[in-house]
């Protein structure tokens, strides 16, 4: 037993000191958070795994749930909306164009609340083992990206059956879209989920803010049908909505019948500027979270 | 046990943690309150520029009254607090044991709170995956690793927290508490568990309130008081500063009584005949002014087993003790741990009416403590048992004997060969 005392004390002796929690530094804290973060990849796939499995654990229809909801929507709005008030009749292929909106918005929207209840749900946690608070947020993301994969999987299917699947260049605005969302959702997860553990009423702020973006994007109507109304700066603001524009460039891919429909010009510019500024805003919002996390344990 | 020389694993350097305590939480509240923010705050120092140096391979005890930043301190080790000045510096895997099963989630199952809990605690999945029989062995509950954890009974749950937990191979182990969960022969295991990870030169930091078991297990402790660090030696030093610290705080208890009754009396006596009830505890105002161990009528430091002793305490009653009053004495080993002690009441011999000073002698007709050094302690006790004062290491006594048994008693052992 005593070479295993031996050696560790040998290894600990070659090891730096470290400074416990996050490392100081506003680029050096950064990076070394990230590296810690990818150190524990094995533990945000298992968080991941937990929040998958155990939401619908118990329910007969289990997974089958989280398609029935964006399906019930999408049957409410192009009945309600698409035949009722008409918006069908100057949007062709009504149906494929709500759910492509609906699969990108799902994807923003469960990132951003599950992601703000994440850090005051897993209070339990964080007030009694170290590990970077980063991941709560991030295995948020990462059990909405599996729920996003599941609907574009059926949206696929869908394009498929109506005879008009995506093909070609239009998949190019594919990974610019998903890159916008991901990288927005990630950054209001980090800065809302900090701050939701001084100010509770965030995340019943955040369900009032989702719905207002929802209809301040182009999902159940169409980029046509709202331009002529907006002039000059109106419509400047209405574009500088990150999400208007993933939601846009996530119809441009699969919403095929729409080709001819009006488009805002550069759309494809327009969503690296969004990414850039968005990955800026991730790194504001990593080092917001990380001078708030040092209270977590305090204030839980 | 006490191989120390290895290199620095925590360094505690001028920490300082500050708890803001607010009133209020929700939006409307704090602008209501917006100009008087300051009266819904309250400044609290949980520690005050502590400075600790830990070496790996020790095991250091954190002791203290409550409410004294023991916790506090281990969680700013662990970087679960960051502190609000100073720094805190670590090397190696740490681990930290602050509840056993932190991270289970009630809706999984036994096995997938396994991984992710050993996941918590810093595992890989493949280190799981190699110690995954072992723990289910040691947690004892192999046909309900596929059962959802919540239908789990506590003590199931704990035991397979626990069987995560040590099966972790961290070089630092935080623990908390944790200890005191369980019945007996899971607190044997739990020992049994930190003997070997000290065996294998791991550096154990323990927040405990069992000071037996600080004595017990560790060769350092570091004892805390309103967020300073008062003491820092070993367990037998650390134990006597807390001890008298407990004391202390006793005798301001009592102090606070006397003064309250004193004044009840004395609003009784000018409200004329209407007196308050007194209340339940009656401490008369005494003190052991002095014990002593006595050989043939001469005090003595140093005896041989199998003497004739006799232990005088000496009283000062400045009232009156009068009725079944209660005086006791007692042996402390080296390290504070009680291992004798008896009273008046229990020796079924009244006591007379004192006043002014008095002495009295606890005769021993022989000894029979082993070989090692003790104190002696002197005490007396109102009607009601309640303690009025206590004269702690009031004298030193060693024992000198030759080695033929180790121990706190002496039995004069003989051996010999059986005969059929």
């Amino acid at each position: 037993m005593s070479t295993s005392h031996d050696t560790r004390v040998a290894r600990l002796a070659a090891e730096p000191l470290r400074v416990t929690g996050p490392q100081p530094g506003v680029a050096s804290g950064f990076v070394a958070q990230v590296k810690d973060l990818w150190a524990h990849r094995e533990l945000l796939d298992l968080l991941i795994r937990r929040e998958l499995k155990a939401r619908y654990k118990d329910s007969t229809l289990g997974f089958v749930w989280s398609l029935l909801r964006p399906l019930t929507l999408l049957l409410i709005y192009a009945i309600a909306i698409g035949q009722f008030l008409g918006a069908a009749r100057q949007i062709p292929e009504f149906a494929i164009f709500i759910y492509a909106g609906l699969t990108i918005w799902n994807l923003f929207t469960e990132t951003v609340t599950s992601g703000t209840a994440s850090i005051v749900g897993n209070s339990g946690l964080i007030k009694k083992v170290y590990l970077p608070r980063e991941v709560f947020p991030l295995a948020g993301l990462g059990s909405a990206l599996f729920n996003f994969a599941v609907q574009l999987l059926l949206l696929v299917v869908a394009t498929l059956i109506i005879g008009d699947p995506p093909t070609g260049e239009r998949w190019l605005y594919f990974p610019a879209t998903l890159a916008v969302t991901v990288v927005w959702g990630l950054a209001w997860a980090l800065l809302l989920a900090a701050v939701n553990v001084y100010l509770r009423d965030v995340q019943y702020l955040v369900e009032v803010a989702v719905m207002v973006f929802f209809w301040v994007s182009p999902i159940v109507y169409s980029w046509g049908l709202v331009q002529p109304r907006l002039d000059g700066w109106l419509e400047d603001l209405y574009l500088a909505n990150p999400m208007a524009l993933a939601v846009m460039g996530f119809q441009k891919v699969f919403w095929v019948a729409g080709d001819g429909q009006p488009v805002p010009e550069n759309l494809l510019t327009r969503l690296g500027i969004a990414f850039l500024v968005g990955v800026v805003f991730t790194f504001v919002a990593q080092r917001v979270f990380a001078r708030l996390q040092g209270n977590f344990a305090q204030e839980l | 046990m006490a191989r120390s020389s290895g290199p620095t694993v925590v360094q505690v350097e001028g920490v300082s943690k500050r708890f803001v305590i607010r009133k209020e939480k929700s939006l409307k509240e704090r602008v209501v309150n917006f100009g008087r923010s300051q009266r819904h705050k309250e400044d609290f120092w949980a520690l005050r520029d502590v400075d600790l140096s830990i070496e790996s391979g020790t095991t250091v005890g954190l002791i203290g009254p409550n409410g004294s930043g023991k916790s506090t301190l281990l969680k700013t080790i662990g970087g679960i607090l960051q502190p609000t000045s100073g720094t805190v510096r670590t090397r190696g895997r740490m681990a930290a044991l602050l509840e056993l099963g932190a991270g289970f989630h009630p809706d999984l199952t036994g096995r997938e709170n396994v991984y992710l809990n050993a996941s918590i605690l810093g595992l890989s999945t493949k280190q799981t995956d190699r110690y995954f029989d072992a723990i289910v062995d040691f947690s004892g509950i192999e046909q309900f690793i596929d059962t959802q954890v919540k239908f789990y009974s506590s003590g199931m749950y704990v035991r397979l927290a626990f069987a995560v937990a040590v099966h972790v191979d961290p070089d630092v182990l935080l623990v908390d508490e944790v200890l005191a969960v369980g019945d007996e022969p899971f607190q044997r295991k739990c020992m049994d568990r930190i003997r070997s990870f000290q065996h294998e030169g791991r550096t154990i930091v323990l927040v405990t309130h069992g000071l037996d078991q600080v004595a017990d297990v560790c060769d350092r402790a570091v004892v805390l008081e309103h967020g300073r660090l008062v003491a820092d030696g070993t367990p037998a030093e650390a134990l006597r500063v807390l001890r008298s610290e407990f004391d202390q705080m006793r005798a301001e208890d009592i102090e606070r009584d006397q003064e309250r009754r004193a004044r009840q009396e004395a609003e009784a006596a000018a409200g004329g005949a209407v007196a308050t009830p007194a209340p339940a505890e009656e401490r008369p105002k005494a003190t052991i002014s002095a014990v002593e161990v006595l050989d043939g009528g001469s005090p003595v430091g140093v005896v041989a087993p199998g003497r004739p002793l006799a232990v005088r305490v000496t009283v000062d009653a400045t009232e009156p003790l009068t009725g079944d009053w209660i005086l006791g004495f007692g042996f402390e080993s080296g390290s504070g741990q009680g291992i004798y002690g008896t009273n008046s009441r229990l020796l079924g011999v009244p006591l007379p009416t004192v006043v002014g000073r008095a002495a009295f002698d606890f005769t021993i007709p022989a000894l029979h403590l082993g070989e090692g050094s003790y104190t002696v302690h002197g005490a007396i006790a109102g009607p009601t048992g309640a303690e009025v004062h206590r004269l702690r290491d009031g004298a030193q006594l060693t024992v000198q004997a030759d080695s033929r048994e180790v121990g706190f008693v002496r039995l004069d052992v003989g051996l010999v060969p059986a005969t059929a």
